[in-house]
């Protein structure tokens, strides 16, 4: 399997130039390194997929592609700009806007006010424009704008964390384990609404543990395991590929 | 059926204005592995915490081995033998594996040198022999989820209520976990569990409730509920039900 | 090193002290260092070992001290009759207030500000209330009889000070080697966990309050009789409500020596800002206050903490050696 590190060429018009540059990234907590020497590529427009065992770094190559951790190695270029020491609100400025694991919407606050915040960095001249847009795409937030966000189900928080991204406007949308804890058929809604997003040009991370949708989605993927990439290449090579589903994807 | 191990009776449960639970009725017999599937919002914890006691039933009654234990607290009914899991992992984090497991050993054995080698036997069940000293605060999620079993088996339950006890775990883990869950009812643990991961729920349940709603909307064998239309509708769609389909048809041939 | 030996360690070391010198401002400092320690390790048994945290165990000691006094003064009963009846009156007023907290589920902040208030509610009771001698407060006769539970020498004042300390490690070891005690870390550690493992959290926190209650209630007894004056601000005010929660946690909360090794930190520290910037008041505090965040931010285990190598916190499993099949598959 040829490692491919540059964005390859497919049928969609909008790739094509790098918007995450990934190189050699080191990065751990106090003593212990987690990531050994990180190269990733994201290109416009693209849905990269990352997948990979639990404990083998994802949250952390998330976290620190973000701003939230900062690397002791390596750089990260995104959209031109070198943004691996840069604090996570600039990174969000820019608009690179990181969905975590495990939703962490605002519980005690509203729906409403949730979406409001979310564009309370970038984008917050078109704020009422992004929410009208917002309610469109996910309907079910838009019946429940006044209702406080903790007391939504597993599936509309989800729903809701990936609204309050949408709300900066970002070019590019790191998704960490979006579908966990979610019904099949919301997975299912799930993937379809990435990629509707997707096609309006937004480039996607998906970091995911459900190998089967996710590498239907993607164009390209990365398996990550202790912290290295150990496969890479198009999300179809790796699916039809036996050998690796076996070896690294508990198929 | 013989006197099911557990039963529910008509229970609802009113938060305000909304309907978590609507007269959900269902018995459990004993010795089955019962899954307990539906969308998000549809109950399902809501009613894991009714039967477990952590919440008490605006209406219904429920019966455990015969006696009526409606509105008992949790704790009375973990000494009755019902024990449950958390959708999101509750450990003692500040302390060890090994005194995670002793503090469900203790509830049967008051003296600490009995809890603890009771504690070290079913660590050593559930996989995490090799883990007992670490402080729970460092383990990956995996060990987190067989930590949360192991506590809960360590009171010797007749009745384990699992809460979504493969979410967040990749296929390989999942593999792992699933002939563990089949091994603990097999030494006599009726189990009822909350699952999404549909491949488990197909290949370990014996009885699937399908809740929507709050409202048992089907009941039945895997398969069955697997292409019945109005689950599929509300709760599979039509890939991962074509999907199980197809798996099926794989394990028949 | 098992605990068990650093006790006792540590209370023979105590005990030498008077073979090693006769100063009585060394007695006098480790008397009050030592009872400060018995009320700690009474706040230690709710707050350490249980996670509640009390403002306001000032409550029990003032208890103990004027039910002692009264009793003595009031009633003429026998000194050491009133002690015990002092420390019983601690016991029942911790099994009140923890009745009244716990069902209603009060924790965290919620509780420690409501033990605050009972413990003000009080002192303004006692300084205008007749019984305890309102404004005056209420002095104990001298009456230099052991019979009368006072005596011309600190020396039989300490060993009593002393043996009440020793008292207190033991029931602390108590707790923490039997099933009340890995019930009370589990309800600290996590309540809904607690729970669905058989645990009654509410019994439970009011075993422990009416213990940690009686424990600094004895505390207060011994005030009342060591010191033979009792007022509203010694017994119900803030200075041993403070002192009570700092020596735990700066030693180490949760752990039976943390109460005394703090007790001995805070004393000498306010002993050597005395020496050193003289009688300006509330210096002391300063002190206390800066050592308390330097715990919070860099040992929050406190001084134990430092000393234990062992993520195991309470020690749990360290008596027993996990069975040889651990090794056998990988």
């Amino acid at each position: 399997m040829a490692p491919r590190r540059g964005c390859t060429r497919n049928s969609n018009p909008m790739t094509g130039e790098p918007i995450l540059r990934v190189s050699e990234l080191h990065a751990g907590y106090g003593r212990t390194e987690i990531l050994h020497g990180i190269d990733l590529t994201v290109c416009t427009g693209e849905i990269v997929a990352i997948l990979g065992s639990n404990g083998a770094g994802k949250s952390t190559l998330n976290r620190t592609i973000s701003g939230v951790l900062r690397p002791t190695g390596g750089a990260i270029v995104f959209s031109n700009l070198s943004i691996e020491r840069i604090p996570p609100a600039a990174i969000v400025a820019h608009g690179l806007v990181h969905v975590p694991e495990g939703r962490r919407i605002f519980p005690n606050m509203t729906v409403r006010e949730n979406l409001d915040l979310g564009s309370y960095r970038r984008a917050r001249a078109r704020r009422s424009a992004n929410l009208s847009r917002a309610f469109a795409l996910f309907p079910r937030l838009a019946e429940r704008q006044s209702q406080l966000a903790g007391t939504l189900s597993g599936g509309e928080q989800q729903m809701l964390a990936i609204a309050r991204a949408l709300m900066a406007e970002p070019t590019l949308l790191i998704l960490d384990e979006p579908s966990l804890g979610l019904s099949p058929i919301l997975v299912e809604q799930l993937f379809a609404l990435i990629k509707d997003i997707n096609a309006e040009g937004i480039a996607i991370l998906l970091v995911e543990q459900n190998v089967v949708q996710t590498l239907e989605l993607a164009q390209r993927a990365y398996v990550l395991e202790n912290g290295l990439f150990v496969v890479q290449g198009n999300a179809a090579d790796i699916r039809n590929d036996p050998r690796l589903n076996r070896a690294y994807l508990g198929m | 059926m013989p006197e099911p191990l557990l039963r529910v009776e008509k229970v609802s449960k009113h938060f305000g204005g909304v309907v978590a639970v609507d007269r959900a009725s269902f018995a459990i017999a004993a010795g089955h592995i019962t899954a307990l599937i539906g969308p998000n919002g549809a109950g399902k914890t809501t009613l894991f915490s009714i039967i477990a006691g952590f919440s008490p039933p605006s209406e219904g009654r429920i019966f455990y081995a015969g006696a009526e234990i409606t509105g008992e607290p949790p704790h009375r009914l973990a000494r009755r033998g019902i024990a449950r899991t958390f959708q999101i992992v509750q450990p003692f984090a500040g302390l060890t594996v090994w005194d995670n497991i002793a503090i469900g050993s203790h509830l049967l054995r008051p003296a600490r040198a009995d809890a603890l080698a009771a504690a070290a036997e079913t660590a050593q069940l559930v996989g995490l022999g090799e883990l007992v000293r670490r402080p729970a605060a460092s383990l990956t999620l995996s060990a987190l989820k067989r930590l949360e079993l192991a506590r809960a088996l360590a009171i010797e339950p007749r009745l384990l209520l699992l809460d979504e006890v493969l979410a967040g775990l990749n296929p390989c883990e999942i593999h792992d976990m699933v002939p563990l869950i089949r091994d603990i009812r097999d030494r006599g643990v009726t189990i009822v569990l909350i699952e999404h991961v549909m491949q488990a729920v197909m290949s370990l349940a014996d009885e699937v409730l399908v809740l929507a709603q709050g409202r048992i909307i089907a009941a039945g064998s895997p398969q069955a509920i697997a292409s019945h239309p109005r689950v599929i509708e509300a709760y599979l769609g039509h890939g991962a039900a074509a999907r199980l389909h197809a798996q099926q048809q794989s394990y028949d041939r | 090193m098992s605990s068990a030996t650093v006790i006792a360690a540590a209370v023979a070391l105590l005990a030498a002290v008077p073979l090693l010198t006769a100063s009585n401002v060394v007695l006098n400092f480790l008397i009050v260092t030592l009872m400060v320690a018995l009320v700690g390790q009474g706040w230690n048994v709710l707050g350490g070992y249980g996670g509640q945290y009390s403002f306001g165990h000032s409550a029990f000691f003032g208890t103990g001290a004027f039910a002692t006094a009264i009793m003595q003064v009031r009633y003429g009963i026998n000194a050491w009759a009133a002690f015990c009846m002092g420390i019983a009156a601690g016991a029942l007023l911790g099994a009140v207030i923890g009745a009244l907290c716990f069902r209603s589920g009060l924790k965290g902040a919620y509780f420690a500000l409501v033990t605050l208030a009972f413990a003000e509610v009080l002192r303004i009771i006692a300084s205008v209330a007749p019984l305890t001698g309102a404004g005056v407060g209420t002095l104990i006769a001298l009456d230099l009889r052991p019979e009368a539970f006072q005596f011309r020498s600190r020396l039989p004042f300490y060993w009593i000070m002393l043996g009440l300390v020793t008292l207190s490690l033991v029931i602390a070891r108590l707790i923490e080697g039997a099933r009340f005690g890995a019930w009370l870390i589990a309800v600290r550690e996590n309540e809904d966990a607690a729970r669905a493992l058989g645990v009654d959290v509410t019994r439970i926190k009011l075993a422990a309050m009416i213990i940690s209650a009686a424990i600094a209630a004895a505390g207060g007894c011994f005030y009342a009789q060591y010191f033979l004056f009792v007022d509203a601000g010694i017994a119900y005010g803030p200075w041993i409500s403070v002192q009570a929660l700092l020596a735990p946690i700066i030693g180490g909360a949760g752990t039976a020596l943390g109460p005394l090794l703090g007790a001995l930190v805070i004393k000498t520290l306010g002993e050597l800002t005395k020496l050193v910037a003289g009688d300006a008041p509330g210096l002391d505090l300063v002190a206390f206050g800066s050592i308390l965040i330097a715990v919070v931010a860099f040992a929050p285990r406190g001084i134990a903490g430092l000393l234990s190598a062992s993520h195991d916190r309470l020690r749990l499993g360290s008596t027993l050696e996990p069975p040889a099949t651990e090794r056998a598959d990988a």
